[in-house]
């Protein structure tokens, strides 16, 4: 008899070794210009990373929650003060109790989803966006009392070793996001994952089958913190190398939002195509610019059309496919093994007529 | 009847005692009292907006009464709310279907699963061995049931996509995958063609009689209720105008009137 439960089927397994032999194997091997790491792989895995938290607050819990980058400032302050007061707990230590910080300041704004929702949440957790860089900018505490207003991150260091070119760079970030991926995946896939879509489907149904909204609310608040406030550290540390509350502002959040929606929301694949698409976009309108029209166009204009072209997607998938990208991907794999499955149907009929 | 029952009727597991609900100055229920027997089938009938889906709803806890209470198995509860009933044994559907429409039939079925399930998100994150032994089990319980609602075909399919009876299908396999010891439906076969609702009325029997279930259903057809349920309580504009047998409440003269209109 087949398992009844198996946590990866085949076809995961298979996926995830493609994944890491192109990221571990043939980027590092065939990708050599800095441009690539610094400008476009470090920050797709960041933002993917805080992209996943988005999910899991408003894809699979169905929280409309936005501010993002205002845990991703709580982790990204907290890990640069962990660093420089408490040596002690080393990289690793000070992401992980940054990501604990941040689900803390979840778990704060988080509350509110137990009596509003929809669109007044939103409006609500908009204060985790603002309150968390007020404080930061209030307090000069936080900023180790820097004037200048942008603080050096320090370099990397994991057990003595250095981490400061922009391949290591790269390999801390594809490590830690590869990690917080899988365990999102058995949390999504397993029975805390249902526990979320129960109280987006139907809440009171859940709380019928003994789910308990409050539990469920705030323990995916936390964890969507906790995954923010890592990625924030490390888009802090990895790819902007400094520290300034302006980085994190509203704007920040809803790129994460459109990241999230773009992508598919209730996946956690999602999260990295709607990364790559938003991150990307803008680069290859630049492209068709320059090499297009030779920079005849305005780089201001370039920008204009971007957001315009942003929105209309936006409503565009908001009608026709509210599941996002991920889904659109799912439809074209369905559609070629259909075609595929078909054209040997047809072989079959047509050596059955022969006969 | 001449079968022999496995489970024999016994005593109330479900009191309620004097419940009073009112929706601002309307008055859904009044000083309704009624009791439920371990092990019976029980159906609640009435005419349209006699209260009988509000009853369910105090009695779950979604609604708060002004005054009564409700007891389990001779306790009254205090707080009611529909998690704590759940964690006490009860589970129930809805009259207007309350799946969860993105999920599949057996993540729907699973999400009845939840008391059954010890492990915390981080050992769920972490795929401990007890967490993938305890997914076993509740799995192969799920597949149970779906085997026995013959659904086997459709457990995939996102419930959102299915026609209306075998949604009805899936919410009572939610409802039993509780393992609860009472279940209320409400009504369960609104909407559904004959051969649907001898389908589910031989589920109904066939849970009570081999679990021993306690069953508390809503239903207005009344063929089926005289014939599966082993006592009726009928209300009437809140109110409760009889209570007794199939028969003492097909004899009964102010269950006649309320269904008929009468002369004033």
């Amino acid at each position: 008899m087949k398992p009844v439960f198996m946590t990866y089927t085949k076809k995961d397994l298979i996926n995830l070794a493609v994944c890491m032999v192109l990221s571990v194997l043939i980027i590092p091997t065939f990708i050599k210009t800095e441009y690539w790491y610094t400008s476009i792989l470090i920050p797709w895995l960041c933002l993917a990373l805080a992209t996943i938290g988005q999910q899991i607050v408003m894809g699979y819990t169905g929280q409309l929650a936005l501010g993002a980058a205002g845990f991703m400032a709580a982790g990204a302050f907290a890990m640069f003060n962990l660093i420089l007061r408490v040596p002690d707990l080393g990289f690793v230590g000070s992401l992980i109790v940054s990501g604990l910080i941040a689900a803390a300041f979840g778990i704060l704004f988080g509350l509110p989803s137990l009596k509003v929702r929809g669109i007044y949440l939103m409006v609500a957790t908009l204060a985790s966006q603002f309150f968390i860089i007020w404080m930061i900018d209030k307090f000069g505490w936080f900023k180790n009392y820097d004037s200048s207003g942008i603080i050096t991150a320090q370099d990397i260091i994991i057990f003595g070793k250095p981490f400061t070119t922009p391949l290591a760079m790269y390999f801390v970030c594809l490590a830690v996001t590869t990690i917080l991926t899988l365990l999102a995946m058995n949390m999504a896939r397993g029975s805390t994952g249902r526990n979320w879509m129960a109280v987006r489907d139907m809440d009171i149904a859940a709380e019928s089958m003994g789910v308990s909204l409050l539990r469920t609310k705030v323990q995916a608040f936390a964890i969507s913190a906790f995954y923010c406030g890592v990625a924030g550290a490390l888009f802090a540390f990895c790819y902007l190398k400094s520290l300034e509350p302006v980085a994190f502002d509203i704007k920040l959040s809803f790129k994460i939002l459109f990241m999230c929606i773009l992508g598919g929301l209730g996946t956690i694949n999602g999260a990295f195509i709607g990364a790559a698409f938003i991150l990307l976009f803008p680069v290859l309108l630049n492209a068709i610019g320059n090499n297009v029209f030779h920079g005849a166009i305005d780089a201001t204009i370039i920008s204009s059309i971007e957001q315009v072209i942003f929105g209309l997607l936006m409503i565009i998938f908001m009608i026709y496919e509210p599941l996002g990208m991920a889904k659109l991907w799912e439809n074209l794999k369905q559609s070629m093994k259909l075609k595929l499955s078909s054209s040997g149907i047809k072989g079959v009929k047509s050596t059955v007529l022969k006969k | 009847m001449a079968y022999e029952r496995k489970f024999k009727i016994g005593k109330p597991i479900l009191e309620v005692n004097n419940i009073s609900l009112a929706f601002g100055g309307v008055k859904a229920i009044t000083d309704t009292s009624f009791n439920v027997l371990e092990h019976e089938v029980r159906a609640i009938i009435g005419p349209n907006g006699a209260g009988k889906s509000s009853m369910l709803n105090c009695i779950n806890g979604i609604y708060k009464p002004q005054q009564g209470t409700v007891s389990f198995r001779g306790q009254v509860v205090p707080n009611i709310t529909p998690n704590i009933m759940a964690q006490m044994g009860l589970s129930r559907t809805f009259q207007n279907l309350a799946l969860f429409k993105r999920m599949s039939v057996l993540d729907n079925i699973l999400v009845g699963r939840k008391l059954h399930t010890k492990t915390n998100f981080l050992e769920v994150a972490l795929q401990l061995p007890k967490v993938k032994k305890e997914e076993k089990l509740n799995r192969e319980r799920s597949e149970e049931i779906i085997s026995f609602l013959e659904i086997e075909d459709i457990k995939d399919t996102p419930v959102g996509k299915l026609p209306y009876g075998l949604q009805k299908k899936v919410e009572l396999g939610r409802a039993l995958a509780t393992d609860s010891s009472i279940i209320l439906l409400d009504e369960p076969m609104a909407g559904m063609n004959v051969e649907e609702k001898r389908d589910m009325c031989r589920f109904i029997l066939k849970v009570n009689d081999e679990l021993g279930t306690t069953m508390v259903l809503i239903e207005h057809d009344m063929g089926v209720v005289m014939d599966i349920s082993d006592r009726v309580v009928v209300l009437d504009y809140g109110k409760v105008i009889g209570d007794g047998t199939p028969d003492e409440i097909m004899a009964n003269q102010k269950v006649i009137d309320a269904y008929l209109g009468v002369e004033h």
